[in-house]
């Protein structure tokens, strides 16, 4: 399945803080939207439980005291071979061929959730009140919407990213910003030997590093002094002088 | 993964309907080529289709609980091509349409010969039909363990052995009934069921036992470094990002302890095969005994279908292992 276009989300996880604002936007936007609704059930009680289309995941790398936390948001990753799709008994489950977005057609699912098990990510959530699979749409009533300005067709969770972390756009495009950025800072798959071929990219964490020389610890221009007592005159100031 | 009982109340229900036909279209072909005048009446096998569609609908019922909108069931017979899903719920009514077929033409008598051999004997209508039937029940045992097999995230179940098993349990499943019904009917085909069965059961256990072998040896098909992409040996998740539940979390663990699939595990090698193997030994010719023995087994059939979900373990599960 190669399509011409192919739209996806292109992740940064150096700027990624961790701060959910993606998928309290998703939510929002999703749930009164096309994709939705993202029932809860039990939201304020003792044991909540609903239907996310993103998740942002905290892990920590490395071995004490050398570690660093990575902020990991994780959506449907709309894969170029989506294992979730020739699965489906009903043919709910497809992947547009004008732009390479798998999703849902709500009316003919039935609500087996096999596709669910053959998608290695988790990336699909039921809804348990509609009976019917859910899962990430990449905002495809918002992109294609042509009332709303040009700079505006865009996920909901691209727009709300308050660092700028996600990217979206044409990952099949050399010349788009999703291709630059995949090029230009090492963009890479999730689990590549799952042999999905996921459109979503992720930039890798990136060390930035700076040299301290010993001089540098020490300030040359440091008054020590001027913590201390200050120094006292004997003789007539300037101040002295200049008060008569 | 989590068991949904109806799931494990569809595989072992057909996988005994399924058996069952098995084990009487053997048993006309037996009766057929053997040297001796014994035969059995069209009842004989009539009834023992009925028991089978009774098994296969109630199968098909069960399944009908594992749908969130079962009014569209029709529509998952339309990707045949590509789900072994679809092909599952093309390959059950076809089961079911051959079992009345195959009944319905021993109730009915109706069993001409459509060929004449140099030996005197001849191919019947019900006995040509009989294959078919067998063909398609063959094909069902494919159909369901290929929706297991062809997870290959889901490692303990990408294997041929889930499609072997599934066939060698349920045809040992389908052979106890058949000796239990031929039993009470006092037929004389009763050595003949019951003594393949016990082959049955040493096969299928053989079988199991090979799965169980291989998914405590299985390597994870992926770790954290790949699924997240950071490029370090250690990684623990802090948080999965959210503290109630989602289907994620519900779906795909079971939730109950590793000594409960270990103690399930063991009963359902007593239960499903142990002690069946005992009875039909055993009680040959009684049909108490026999009876007893279809009842034992599937109870174990059951655990052993709870514990092949439970031990399946999902990829996905590498993203949800800490709340916070």
């Amino acid at each position: 399945m190669a399509n011409e276009k192919q739209l996806a989300l292109v992740i940064d996880l150096n700027v990624c803080v961790g701060c959910h604002a993606c998928v309290t936007s998703c939510k929002e936007w999703n749930t009164s939207g096309w994709a939705g609704p993202l029932p809860d059930q039990d939201a304020y009680g003792a044991d909540p439980n609903g239907v996310f289309f993103n998740r942002v995941q905290t892990f920590e790398c490395g071995t004490f005291p050398n570690t660093e936390t990575v902020h990991f948001p994780k959506s449907c990753l709309h894969c170029e071979d989506p294992p979730c799709v020739p699965v489906c008994p009903t043919g709910a489950s497809y992947k547009r061929e004008s732009d390479g977005i798998v999703l849902v057609d709500y009316d003919k699912c039935i609500g087996c959730k096999y596709c669910s098990w053959n998608c290695p990510y988790g990336a699909r959530e039921f809804d348990e009140v509609t009976g019917v699979m859910k899962k990430c749409t990449l905002c495809v009533d918002r992109i294609t919407d042509e009332t709303l300005p040009p700079d505006r067709r865009k996920p909901a969770c691209v727009l709300a990213c308050p660092p700028g972390a996600r990217l979206f756009g044409d990952i099949k495009d050399p010349e788009s910003e999703v291709s630059k950025a995949i090029r230009d800072n090492g963009g890479y798959q999730l689990m590549p030997e799952a042999g999905t071929n996921p459109a979503n990219h992720y930039l890798p964490r990136r060390k930035t590093p700076s040299v301290v020389h010993e001089d540098q610890l020490q300030r040359a221009d440091n008054p020590l002094s001027r913590e201390a007592e200050p120094p006292k005159f004997g003789g007539p100031t300037i101040d002295d002088a200049s008060q008569w | 993964m989590r068991p949904a009982f109806s799931v494990l109340f569809l595989t072992t229900l057909i996988g005994a309907g399924q058996g069952l036909l098995i084990a009487l279209v053997c048993g006309q072909l037996f009766l057929v080529v053997g040297t001796g005048d014994a035969s059995l009446s069209g009842g004989f096998y009539a009834m023992g289709s009925l028991l089978a569609l009774v098994l296969l609908a109630l199968g098909l019922l069960a399944s009908f609980f594992h749908l969130a909108n079962p009014t569209r069931a029709w529509r998952a017979a339309t990707q045949w091509r590509t789900s072994w899903l679809s092909r599952e719920v093309i390959a059950l009514p076809a089961v079911m349409g051959m079992a009345v077929l195959y009944g319905g033409l021993h109730a009915l008598g109706w069993d001409g010969a459509l060929m004449h051999f140099a030996n005197g004997k001849s191919l019947d209508l019900t006995m040509a039909v009989g294959f078919v039937t067998v063909l398609a029940c063959l094909a069902l045992f494919l159909c369901t363990g290929m929706i297991y097999a062809c997870v290959k995230f889901i490692r303990e179940w990408h294997s041929v052995w889930t499609v072997i098993n599934y066939t060698l349990m349920g045809l040992a499943s389908g052979f106890v009934l058949a000796a239990a019904y031929a039993a009470s009917l006092g037929a004389v085909v009763t050595g003949l069921y019951a003594g393949t069965a016990l082959v049955l059961i040493v096969l299928a256990l053989a079988g199991r036992a090979v799965s169980l072998w291989r998914n405590a040896r299985l390597k994870p098909l992926a770790t954290l470094k790949g699924a997240i992409g950071a490029p370090h040996q250690n990684i623990r998740q802090v948080t999965q990002g959210f503290n109630g539940k989602s289907f994620n979390t519900k779906e795909f663990f079971h939730g109950k302890s590793p000594e409960t699939v270990r103690m399930l595990t063991t009963f359902f090698l007593a239960c499903g095969f142990a002690a069946p193997f005992v009875l039909v030994a055993l009680g040959m010719g009684s049909a108490a005994v026999l009876w007893l023995a279809v009842m034992v087994q599937y109870v174990g059939l059951l655990a052993e279908r709870w514990v092949f979900f439970a031990q399946g373990n999902h990829v996905q599960n590498l993203y949800y292992q800490r709340k916070a």
